[in-house]
């Protein structure tokens, strides 16, 4: 198992600079002159050039990809070529918007998910399962964004049950940190009026985020629970007299969850995208809407670092996928 | 012999499948009694009902699209056909054990040998009365001994391996042993070596014979394959297309076998001393069960057949004492060319 972990880690580290080269060579072959943007459209030539030497632009690209891969190491992200500040510090600022977000829609998919793909296989072709079915497909069709609107007009404007968007009331102080996540910070100092709160904020968005892995992980789960529930093993659980709950919720389950784990890793990828989009529609002050704003502003240093940051997110969790997926499976401990 | 109460019988069992291309018409009037301490052979080729016949007895048919349309399954004195799911729960593994044919895919992957073993005897210790009850250190005691008992190498050792780790001979040895921890009455055999390398076939029969002996069990031994049954069973009974068509002790099937399915099975034995060119099939297939023939189910095969056969299911009559036929014409010498086999 440890060597099993250790080789996994290696993997990501080379995955990871792989990462840091694509995000490097795409964002500098990338049209657009991020030197004279910022010295705005009345700055004369030289100007221009003192900006780019200011931010190493002049140099060469395989130099500047040394240095910025230097800086990265040492946890220097570069600064906004608009606003000055250090990537760094906004990433700090915003990430763990994202990251509450993202945590939430992730849970939420996979404990409604897992449970409604078993429910959805048990009761297979009764009205549950046909209305189940008709949700997953649905849902996966569905895209975020109009469906972020659609619960803001529905149950934010007509109902008025959840706030519109934001991750906290303008007039709420936002707990002291701890973990950054607003809703474990206010539990852990005993805010629970602010908890409530946040949970309200993170309601709709997370919903609208899950969506579409809720509706896949969904799928997956019922078609290999069905498999599953067919298998010789079942058969042999049954003749020994093992009861019907433990045979579904143990003895299939666990095997079903293996497809349905890779799926759920597949899923968090796409999630982290999202938030691009469900964070613009819920002015959520994550990464996500920090990549829209630095993008349109050509503000490389940024958008490289949101790219690496969502990269290594997605890289971390499928490396907890991968060890849970070991655990479940001793018959991948050995090769992987 | 005397007629003690059967452990088992089954009477007039009609099963159907609902399908997509029809009823699929699978058991017509099964019926055989299985006294105490008696081991009793099913033997058919594959698609006669052995199987069915067999997960039958212990409520393992999804249904649908399994449909019982008459007949009863007596367990001492208990028609399994009305049982529960919750009442069957109380007979599997305690009272009416069974092993499968393919140890490959009987035990769960993603669990220890041990893990499925305790699981097994836990469930089966709550069918006991709460007193008598095993906790868990002593359904692992338990565990460990049943393996020693089926002569699985290492016990301990293979207590925590996982099924990827054992050969097929060994799968089917934890699999021998789940399914006797609970100390059934009745085992039922479902082609228990098919499955297996010849030289583990014959390591797996000694053993059940050896356990058989040893636990005194009633046992419902099915297999396509005549030698097993030989081997193990005291009474073969023979399938043909959903019907029974003989039932006699063995040394009486063997040495005079009188419907002529089962003396075509008996002749398309190949033996050492005869030569290869005489190999010998019976011509034909198995009817279609979608609309299986009036009459006798082999008739289009028999040599034998005369107009009377597919007008009418023949019935069962014996011919001595407990050699039961179900052939009009089972007194018949077969013609010369069918018979020289």
């Amino acid at each position: 198992m440890l060597l099993f972990l250790l080789r996994r880690s290696l993997f990501m580290v080379g995955m990871l600079f792989a990462l840091l080269i694509i995000t490097f060579v795409i964002s500098h072959v990338a049209p657009g002159d991020p030197a004279a943007l910022a010295a705005g459209p009345d700055a004369s030539a030289e100007m221009i050039e003192t900006i780019r030497k200011e931010h190493g632009l002049d140099k060469p690209l395989p130099q500047q990809f040394l240095i910025y891969v230097g800086g990265v190491l040492q946890g220097d992200f570069g600064n906004s070529i608009h606003t000055g500040r250090e990537v760094v510090d906004d990433l700090v600022r915003f990430f763990p918007a994202t990251f509450e977000l993202v945590l939430a829609s992730i849970l939420f998919a996979i404990l409604l998910g897992v449970p409604l793909g078993v429910l959805s296989a048990v009761k297979q072709n009764t009205w549950i399962d046909h209305v189940t079915r008709v949700f997953s497909v649905s849902g996966v069709g569905v895209p975020m964004f109009w469906l972020g609107l659609m619960l803001q007009l529905f149950f934010a404007l007509q109902l008025g049950w959840f706030p519109l968007g934001g991750q906290l009331d303008m007039m709420t102080d936002p707990p002291a940190p701890i973990t950054h996540l607003y809703t474990v910070d206010s539990i852990l100092r005993g805010q629970f009026d602010v908890t409530l709160e946040a949970l309200r904020h993170l309601v709709l968005p997370a919903l609208s985020l899950c969506f579409p892995a809720l509706a896949s992980i969904i799928r997956v789960n019922r078609a290999e629970m069905l498999e599953t529930l067919n298998q010789d093993y079942i058969t042999n659980a049954r003749a020994q007299g093992i009861s019907p709950l433990r045979i579904v919720g143990l003895y299939a389950l666990k095997n079903a969850m293996l497809p349905t784990l890779a799926m759920i890793g597949l899923r968090f990828g796409w999630m982290l995208g999202g938030t691009v989009l469900v964070e613009t529609v819920f002015d959520w002050p994550g990464v996500g809407l920090y990549a829209v704003q630095t993008a349109v502003s050509s503000d490389f240093e940024p958008i490289m670092a949101v790219t690496v940051l969502l990269g290594f997110c997605f890289m971390v969790a499928n490396f907890v996928i991968d060890i849970v997926y070991g655990w479940l499976d001793p018959r991948v401990r050995g090769t992987t | 012999m005397s007629a003690p109460e059967p452990i088992l019988s089954m009477r007039d069992y009609r099963l159907v499948f609902d399908t997509f291309d029809g009823i699929y018409q699978a058991l017509d009037g099964v019926g055989f009694d299985l006294n105490p301490g008696e081991s009793l052979g099913i033997v058919g080729e594959t698609g006669c009902g052995k199987s069915i016949t067999a997960k039958s007895i212990l409520g393992l048919l999804p249904s649908p699209p399994a449909r019982v349309l008459s007949g009863e399954i007596l367990y001492r004195g208990q028609d399994l056909l009305k049982a529960s799911e919750r009442d069957f729960r109380r007979l599997r593994g305690t009272e009416i054990a069974m092993i499968f044919q393919d140890p490959m895919t009987y035990l769960n992957p993603v669990f220890t040998v041990g893990e499925q073993l305790v699981d097994a005897i836990l469930a089966h210790q709550r069918a006991k009365p709460g007193g008598e009850r095993m906790n868990k250190a002593a359904a692992k005691r338990h565990a460990i001994q049943m393996l020693a008992k089926v002569h699985l190498p290492n016990p301990e050792r293979q207590f925590t391996s996982y099924p990827h780790e054992l050969s097929g001979g060994m799968r089917q040895r934890v699999l021998i042993a789940m399914s006797l921890s609970g100390a059934p009455r009745l085992l039922i055999a479902d082609e228990p070596t098919t499955a297996l390398d010849v030289t583990i076939q014959a390591q797996i029969l000694d053993l059940i014979a050896e356990l058989i002996d040893d636990l005194n069990l009633s046992v419902l031994m099915i297999s396509h394959d005549l030698g097993v049954v030989a081997k193990v069973c005291d009474r073969v009974i023979v399938m043909y297309a959903g019907h029974v068509v003989e039932d006699a002790p063995v040394d009486q099937l063997f040495n005079d076998p009188r419907h002529p399915y089962t003396r075509g099975l008996l002749a398309s034995i190949p033996h050492p001393g005869r030569p290869p060119t005489s190999l010998s099939g019976i011509p034909g297939t198995l009817p279609n069960l979608y609309d299986p023939p009036r009459g006798c189910r082999f008739a289009a095969r028999c040599p034998l057949a005369v107009p009377a056969c597919t007008t009418a299911v023949p019935e069962k009559r014996h011919l001595s004492g407990n050699h039961l036929v179900a052939c009009i014409r089972a007194d018949e010498d077969l013609p010369a060319e069918a018979a020289d086999a």
